[in-house]
């Protein structure tokens, strides 16, 4: 059953990069996909306790609620994606600042690469053994790197470039982590003991707690990379802001999760070890360093896709601060992450609509969507109002939570700076929306522009902006249970 | 015995600076494999032999590492034509000073982090220390995509060397998979740079078009 949640997709992307005809490639694509969702729901339906290969993957509750909002997103993409490549005229493309063409690159690396890191998501989200998570983390980084260059342009180009420098660069510093977890075990008992998360916390007591420490901030900064903190946030709005808007979606709806999902499983040695406290502080920190930091950079920008970019970096550490918090607080920090990533996958499949009309990403020059466009200006307002934690969608919950949070622990300070935060953001992000749905809508450079807004480039994020809204109304008892299960393995209240 | 691993440790030191103050690309590339080599050798002076299996992973990591990946290196190398780093973002005289200031800082942190096996083990906390902080310098301060690789490579040498010499028995399985990941990586940067090449004719990658933010 794990396995065939790794293989499945693996397979097929080994399979893609077969000669094949379009057609072919496209639909195994998307029934890959549909069958990836179907094992995680048949997971939801008959919960698997067994572990595969000697523990080192299990399906416990992270990995299920995790594998879920991959999955989902992924589903997603795939349907946006077989409207995206089917429209795709293979012309070449103008570039709007500095008017040259470019092109794309073949479509059978692209669609084998979203199923590589479809398969290393799995990975990430199942491993048991520290070791082997590291492995699949950086995995995702290098199956992730080719889909940001997607377009051959050479700010694709030094966006991919940065992306793979640094996360690998960050990586690396959690390698050094595992060692260090790897010398605590020796520090503290004498005897080494394996990197298998369930005997580590059976035996955290006896690790030594300087080296331990040690190893949490090398990891958090590592697995921070990836996630997007700030200050290592760097690579995260030129990538998502070059790479083709689905795989935006996926790397920030799915991939930053993935990797918050490593900081977490430390986290939870961490706890077990009785330094709780310690990890708690340090994620708070970088929390609302990162909450402050990206709300700043989003006031004043002016490409769009820029903006979702930060707002990710953002909502990654409203994440950090809710389970930096604990109680109620990492609750509403779990039931942050699936709002979030629906929301913010269902922005980006939007903007990817609003750039293929325009063909700018420059927001000055996109206005008048609500006339141009009318079924993407309406996803694109209800998604922007559903990001900045408006109350009839799942985000203003989850928000909610993690405030109760900080208050209920009289963290005034805290809390004070997480309103801070949110609220710039809500400025920015709502001034910038109302003035790219409104106003008088240019000349469309394109005659095609007009029939850019097909059925499933509509459907994919509509599906996704419903569930937001859904998710903010009536949680299901089952989703509701899970994330109580999931929060109080990191210290949540249950 | 023990002398002859205090003198690869130094030598390993030396190395490091060898990597701040040329110019020379080769040479740099030379000066990776030649760590890579050392740190393969050092498992081989400890007072307890590791058993015939893990001597047999080790040993196919360093041919990776001193063989392979300088080998792709120096491909990339010879496609793109480059031969020195000219105008780094700080010279070289000025990298060796802020390399002796690295070496000083990574002995105050060392001494911090005691090891439960102490002895002459001790001194090895540093050097890791010291070759993480060259890779992330030479990363920093240098401009060619091919210089950072190396940086990258650096640092994977010094992470590598606090695994070996501290006897982190990680299972086959992870040390294989690690080892996998870094040569991919490399691969896929190899390609990258190839490309970049291809297209722009240059790899200065501060010559990017520059984000605003």
């Amino acid at each position: 059953m794990i396995w065939a949640l790794i293989l499945i997709p693996a397979m097929a992307g080994i399979l893609a990069f077969l000669p094949l005809a379009e057609r072919v490639r496209r639909m195994m694509f998307l029934f890959t996909s549909a069958i990836h969702c179907g094992l995680v729901l048949t997971a939801w339906l008959r919960p698997v306790t067994a572990c595969t290969a000697n523990g080192w993957l299990a399906m416990d509750d992270a990995a299920l609620l995790f594998l879920t909002i991959s999955s989902t997103l992924f589903f997603a993409a795939a349907l946006y994606g077989i409207g995206y490549l089917s429209t795709d005229t293979k012309a070449p493309i103008r570039d709007y600042l500095e008017g040259f063409d470019f092109a794309n690159r073949s479509e059978r690396v692209f669609i084998g690469c979203l199923l590589f890191f479809l398969a290393t998501m799995s990975a990430v989200a199942t491993a048991q053994h520290l070791g082997l998570l590291w492995v699949a983390v950086e995995a995702t980084t290098l199956t992730s790197a080719p889909l940001i260059y997607y377009h051959r342009h050479h700010r694709s180009l030094s966006a991919a470039w940065k992306y793979l420098l640094i996360c690998s660069v960050g990586i690396s510093l959690a390698l050094l982590g595992n060692f260090f977890l790897a010398v605590s075990t020796t520090a503290g008992q004498g005897e080494e003991i394996t990197l298998l998360l369930p005997i580590l916390r059976d035996h955290a007591q006896t690790l030594s707690p300087t080296w331990l420490k040690a190893a949490f901030i090398l990891m958090l900064v590592g697995y921070g990379t990836k996630m997007g903190l700030a200050p290592m946030h760097t690579w995260l709005p030129d990538a998502h802001s070059e790479a083709p808007s689905l795989v935006s979606a996926l790397l920030s709806g799915a991939l930053l999760n993935c990797a918050f999902l490593a900081v977490l499983r430390v986290q939870s040695v961490l706890a077990a070890a009785g330094l709780g406290e310690f990890g708690r502080g340090v994620l708070l920190l970088f929390g609302l360093l990162s909450m402050l930091w990206a709300a700043m950079l989003l006031i004043a920008q002016s490409d769009y896709k820029r903006l979702l970019a930060y707002s990710s970096v953002e909502h990654m550490g409203v994440l950090a601060v809710g389970v930096g918090l604990g109680g109620v607080a990492a609750n509403g920090a779990m039931l942050h992450a699936v709002n979030h990533s629906l929301a913010k996958a269902s922005l980006f499949l939007v903007a990817g609509n609003i750039l293929a009309a325009y063909r700018t990403k420059d927001m000055p020059s996109t206005r008048g969507l609500r006339h141009s466009m009318p079924f993407s200006a309406l996803l694109w307002m209800a998604g922007i109002l559903a990001i900045v934690g408006s109350p009839p969608f799942g985000l203003f919950t989850s928000e909610i939570m993690i405030l109760k949070g900080a208050l209920a622990a009289q963290r005034w300070g805290v809390a004070a700076g997480y309103l801070a935060a949110l609220g710039i953001a809500f400025g920015a992000l709502l001034w910038a929306a109302l003035h790219m749905v409104y106003g008088s809508a240019p000349d469309m450079p394109t005659a095609a522009g007009k029939n850019r807004e097909t059925f499933l480039s509509v459907t994919a994020p509509a599906l996704l902006t419903a569930v937001v809204l859904i998710l903010g109304l009536w949680i299901p008892g089952p989703l509701g249970r899970l994330i109580q299960r999931v929060a109080a393995m990191w210290g949540g209240a249950l | 015995m023990q002398a002859l691993k205090e003198i690869l440790i130094v030598l390993l030191i030396l190395l490091n600076f060898r990597l701040l103050g040329t110019s020379r690309l080769g040479a740099c590339v030379q000066t990776v494999a030649l760590q890579a080599l050392v740190i393969g050798l050092l498992p081989l002076l400890g007072p307890n032999l590791p058993t015939p299996w893990i001597m047999a992973m080790m040993a196919a990591a360093t041919l990776v590492k001193s063989v392979v990946l300088p080998g792709l290196v120096r491909r990339a190398l010879r496609e793109t034509g480059v031969v020195r780093e000219l105008e780094p973002l700080m010279g070289y005289t000025l990298s060796i000073l802020t390399g002796t200031g690295l070496l000083v800082l990574s002995h105050l942190a060392g001494r911090k982090l005691q090891l439960p096996t102490g002895g002459v083990d001790q001194l090895l906390v540093p050097v890791t220390l010291f070759t993480m902080l060259c890779g992330l310098f030479l990363i920093i301060a240098r401009r060619k995509a091919i210089t950072q690789v190396l940086g990258f490579l650096v640092l994977e040498n010094g992470i590598y060397l606090f695994g070996i010499a501290f006897a982190v028995h990680e299972p086959w399985l992870v040390q294989t998979g690690v080892l996998l990941d870094v040569l991919a990586a490399v691969f896929v940067m190899g390609i990258t740079i190839h490309q970049i090449n291809r297209e722009f004719d240059h790899i200065d990658t501060d010559r990017f078009s520059t984000f605003k933010d």
